[in-house]
């Protein structure tokens, strides 16, 4: 139980300021000097970060807007590359960043659901296989067959996370997804989540809800300016949060 | 090795269902769908004919025969090179959050071309049979063959414009111009024939130029010539490397840029 899946050593992550650049090659060449110099400076978003996470384990980051938390789940995703440090990652992670990766407004909700679920990592097979399951849960029987720009906003979201509820992942990585729909389909996919908990299954939960994080998680970090300022019990690092 | 089975089950899950959305796409909400596809080829076909033979007279025998075999090729280059600038943009939310090959995008875009040329071909085949030109045995091999040589050149352009375009974002405008003068030296309109000796052998510097002289000799002359297609095949080739190598080494970045 007490092997750790994610463990990121001394990782720290530098944007270049691209400014320069992608305002165009004419700005790029009419101001090569400044922008070249300007190319070398950059921006950190998480400076020398080490911390584990433990298989079967709810971990919870909180922070303020702009602290690093998602440059850090890009990390983890395997979408961002550190410039200093190892990340090291053991199970298949299902980022879990944005409900609806890849919705194509002109497809239907049905093959919206295959194109979603194999960008998440499944077989084309296995969705088809869970397609039925999918759309139970998603409730939205009537209207599978109509192009996704028909639906209201809610209920793209709650195609993307009957998608997710069927993941079969190992590690999953959760950005503030958990508050869709109304109450009763809220509900549903808090007992997802914790049927996902109850499966051993590995989650990073980033989320600013401090009540939501106490609730669902073993542990929590709290990352302030590019640095953990507290690891350990939730309790105790929401109320470190809460206070300082 | 169980695992690397497995990759690779997914990403050929991965590409099927990237291309076959851009496919869907663009024949929902149109019935033209498939006449649009080859509606502006056949378009060009019929301007350039007034044009350069109604008007000018240009020496070419079965000139919309010829017009035809170039402009059909041009346009599944074009449009794919066109179709990759936008390409990481618009599949940003994609590149910024998931992780998989980020060279699967620009190969969506020209698949999906590469897709729509197929299903143009009866329409040169049509051609070919109305102005009673012979089909040969060459087709069988030559048609597979120019398109994998025509892919490659293709694909190669289009990982270059899609990952270079994220850092310079008025490259698009370049890349119109760029399209522009390669088509007008490329022998689509006016045949190889025409242009005087002593500069013809440049020509064989445009790495388009093999390929759409072997869908002419294809589809006019029934032949491939065997020399012209390898060069042009090395060409595509080093391309493709050079395109591959340039999207590898800045895919880093795209998730920072976007």
């Amino acid at each position: 139980m007490k092997e750790p899946v994610i463990v990121f050593d001394g990782v720290t992550k530098t944007y270049p300021y691209y400014g320069y650049i992608t305002a165009g090659l004419k700005m790029f060449l009419f101001n090569l000097p400044e922008a070249i110099n300007h190319t070398k400076k950059s921006f950190t978003a998480l400076k020398e970060i080490s911390f584990e996470v433990y298989g079967g384990e709810c971990f919870g980051i909180i922070g303020n807007n702009g602290a690093g938390k998602s440059t850090l789940l890009g990390l983890a995703a395997g979408a961002l590359k550190p410039d200093m440090g190892t990340i090291e990652i053991k199970g298949r992670v299902s980022p879990l960043l944005e409900l609806g990766a890849g919705f194509h407004p002109e497809l239907t909700g049905r093959e919206n659901i295959v194109l979603n679920g194999v960008l998440l990592g499944m077989t084309r097979k296995r969705v088809v296989q869970k397609m039925d399951e999918i759309i139970g849960f998603s409730e939205l029987e009537e209207f599978i067959d109509q192009p996704l720009r028909t639906y209201s906003s809610g209920m793209v979201t709650r195609l993307g996370f009957s998608v997710v509820a069927h993941l079969d992942p190992e590690i999953l990585l959760v950005d503030e997804v958990l508050a869709v729909g109304d109450i009763n389909f809220q509900k549903k996919c808090m007992d997802k989540i914790m049927g996902f908990r109850a499966n051993g299954v590995t989650m990073v939960l980033v989320s600013h809800s401090l009540d939501q994080v106490q609730r669902l998680c073993d542990r929590a970090m709290w990352i302030d300016h590019h640095e953990i300022r507290a690891i350990g019990e939730p309790a105790a690092v929401c109320q470190a949060y809460q206070g300082g | 090795m169980e695992s690397l089975v497995q990759n690779f089950a997914y990403y050929r899950d991965l590409i099927l269902v990237l291309t076959a959305k851009e496919i869907k796409v663009k024949y929902k909400n149109s019935i033209l769908g498939y006449v649009w596809s080859v509606l502006n080829p056949l378009c060009l076909a019929v301007v350039f004919y007034f044009a350069f033979k109604f008007v000018m007279k240009v020496p070419v025998e079965n000139f919309t025969l010829f017009l035809i075999s170039g402009l059909f090729p041009w346009q599944w280059f074009s449009t794919s090179v066109n179709a990759s600038i936008t390409a990481l943009f618009g599949n940003a939310s994609l590149v910024k959050k998931v992780s998989f090959p980020r060279y699967f995008i620009p190969l969506t875009t020209v698949l999906n071309d590469t897709f729509h040329f197929v299903v143009s071909l009866p329409i040169v085949f049509a051609f070919v049979v109305f102005y009673k030109v012979h089909l040969t045995a060459a087709w069988v091999y030559g048609i597979p063959l120019l398109m994998v040589s025509q892919f490659f050149i293709t694909y190669g352009c289009a990982l270059a414009v899609s990952a270079l375009n994220l850092f310079f974002r008025d490259l698009e405008r370049l890349v119109m111009i760029g399209l522009t003068v390669l088509f007008y030296m490329t022998p689509i309109i006016y045949d190889i024939s025409l242009v005087p000796e002593r500069y013809r052998q440049y020509f064989l510097l445009n790495p388009l130029f093999g390929i759409i002289e072997g869908w002419h000799n294809l589809f006019l002359r029934g032949h491939v010539d065997w020399g012209l297609y390898l060069v042009s095949l090395l060409q595509s080739l080093v391309i493709f490397g050079i395109g591959f190598a340039l999207f590898k080494k800045l895919s880093w970045k795209f998730a920072e840029v976007l």
